[in-house]
């Protein structure tokens, strides 16, 4: 019974929330471009389903292209770095730069790099340089988080460079690869959104796109439509990487 | 010719001072020596030494043992997560480059001796403490070596669990014979264990005394409670804590 509660009480707080933001919308007589009822926002998601899924799929399809990306930049570059002291010390600043940059200030330099015709490139390449620190971060830290006996039985055997990175590092830094794309894969869909946003062009037909359009269209209720399908996505991509990350540990580890 | 050899050696750290020494140890090929010492003594140093994972400050290490013939179990098991009982004690073979198939025969054979045949597929969190410090220790002698650094094995296990492992030490020894440097900071599990106890005197640690142990190894039965077991154990109980006192 408490258990059930627990589960309910979520969605009876939701269900309480609207229901007051409906009752104010009708009894204030709320204009629908200052703000729209709930029911008239999902009257909106039923009757624009299809644009508007089609346009979730494209956001989806370009954030996840970028953290493909940034998953092979981040780890095939924190593996380079991490067999060299001096090359980690060399590029750590460089990436906390990049991390600290915001992707809205680079975003148009990027825009016109990529080509006015391909915005979906220029996306991608700012996702991607949002996806890019998580990733590399949890990989430098994970390639030296390696037990230190460990070390020491591999230094005893004389391990060669190669089969300690393989045998040793990599598998060590696994649950921080997976930790750092769990983090990334959150971060690629915003970047994916802001970078639309920026671009300001209808070319890539992303979710940013729609709200945009329907502001300018003082359409509130199929923008606010197209934030929520925004919001649902983004726990969805969460709670799937969250899966993938305890069903690869539970396999690694066999408990 | 002693097996290994540490000759008034001496151990520096940059910013903690002097870890160890002067210090001297012989260890013989066939004998089982334990060292007992207060915690922070420099034991796990003067381990590190006769392995040659570290070099000392000042003074000598002589080691007879080849690559791969030297082994280390330290207190945790220190097995790969991620990796079956089988490939953890087929590491030293893996690392070596001998045949696949060859290493896991015989890392299946280690694992029967310390009694895991059934455990080869099990990954480490699956096991107990007790069975993951003999996965430990079948790795260590998968290789056969001629010298075997034990570094406190025993003690995040129950008194039970250190006893049966003890005397399976005993009866492991027994098949191949290596020289075995059993550090421990419990003097009756010292005595126990070994031919010869070295005592050692708190940080830096020196030796305070050195005692033979008569009798048989593998022990016989309730050897615990010989007169001449209880003697030592106070003798050196009582030495190191004249140690501790002077420190105190």
């Amino acid at each position: 019974m408490k258990r059930l509660i627990d589960i309910l009480a979520p969605f009876v707080l939701l269900a309480v929330l609207l229901g007051i933001w409906e009752a104010a919308c009708r009894i204030l007589e709320l204009p629908p471009y200052f703000l729209p009822p709930p029911s008239q926002v999902a009257g909106e998601i039923v009757t624009e389903n299809a644009l508007l899924f089609a346009s979730a799929w494209n956001t989806l399809l370009m954030a996840l292209k970028a953290l493909v990306v940034a998953s092979l930049l981040a780890t095939g570059i924190a593996i380079s770095v991490a067999m060299n002291q001096t090359m980690e010390k060399a590029v750590r600043p460089l990436a906390v730069a990049l991390q600290v940059t915001p992707v809205v200030a680079i975003a148009p330099q990027v825009v016109i790099w990529a080509g006015l015709e391909h915005p979906d490139r220029a996306i991608i390449a700012l996702a991607t340089i949002v996806a890019f620190f998580p990733i590399f971060s949890g990989a430098l830290t994970g390639l030296k988080a390696s037990d230190r006996d460990l070390e020491r039985l591999f230094d005893l055997y004389g391990a060669t460079k190669w089969q300690r990175l393989w045998r040793l590092r990599i598998p060590s830094a696994l649950p921080f690869l997976l930790e750092g794309h769990k983090v990334a894969g959150g971060l690629a869909l915003i970047g994916a959104v802001v970078a639309e946003f920026v671009a300001g062009s209808g070319g890539a037909q992303g979710l940013a796109w729609r709200i945009l359009e329907a502001s300018n269209r003082l359409q509130t209720a199929k923008s606010f439509a197209a934030v929520i399908i925004l919001a649902i996505m983004g726990a969805v991509l969460y709670a799937a990487l969250s899966y993938g990350e305890k069903a690869i540990l539970k396999r690694l580890r066999g408990s | 010719m002693a097996t290994a050899r540490l000759t008034a050696v001496e151990v520096d750290y940059p910013g903690r001072g002097r870890a160890l020494g002067p210090f001297d140890l012989t260890v013989n090929p066939g004998e089982i020596v334990a060292i007992v010492g207060p915690s922070g003594c420099g034991k796990s140093t003067a381990l590190r030494l006769l392995a040659g994972l570290e070099d000392p400050t000042r003074g000598a290490v002589e080691r007879t043992p080849g690559r791969g013939e030297t082994s280390v179990v330290f207190q945790a098991p220190t097995l790969m997560p991620w990796a079956s009982a089988r490939t953890n004690v087929a590491l030293p073979f893996e690392l070596a480059g001998t045949p696949k198939g060859q290493a896991r025969a015989d890392a299946d054979a280690a694992l029967e001796r310390v009694g895991l045949a059934d455990a080869v597929d099990a990954k480490p969190a699956q096991l107990s403490g007790g069975m993951a410090m003999r996965v430990s220790i079948a790795r260590a002698l998968v290789t056969q070596p001629k010298l075997l650094l034990m570094d406190e094995p025993f003690a995040a296990l129950d008194e039970i669990t250190r006893r049966a492992l003890g005397d399976d030490i005993h009866r492991l020894w027994d098949d191949t014979k290596p020289a075995i440097v059993f550090v421990t900071h419990n003097v009756e599990e010292a005595v126990y264990m070994a031919h010869r106890v070295v005592a050692m005197s708190a940080a830096p640690g020196r030796v305070h005394m050195t005692a033979d142990v008569p009798g048989e190894l593998p022990r016989a039965p309730h050897f615990r409670t010989t007169t001449e077991f209880r003697n030592i154990v106070e003798t050196i109980s009582d030495a190191m804590a004249d140690t501790m006192s002077a420190v105190a």
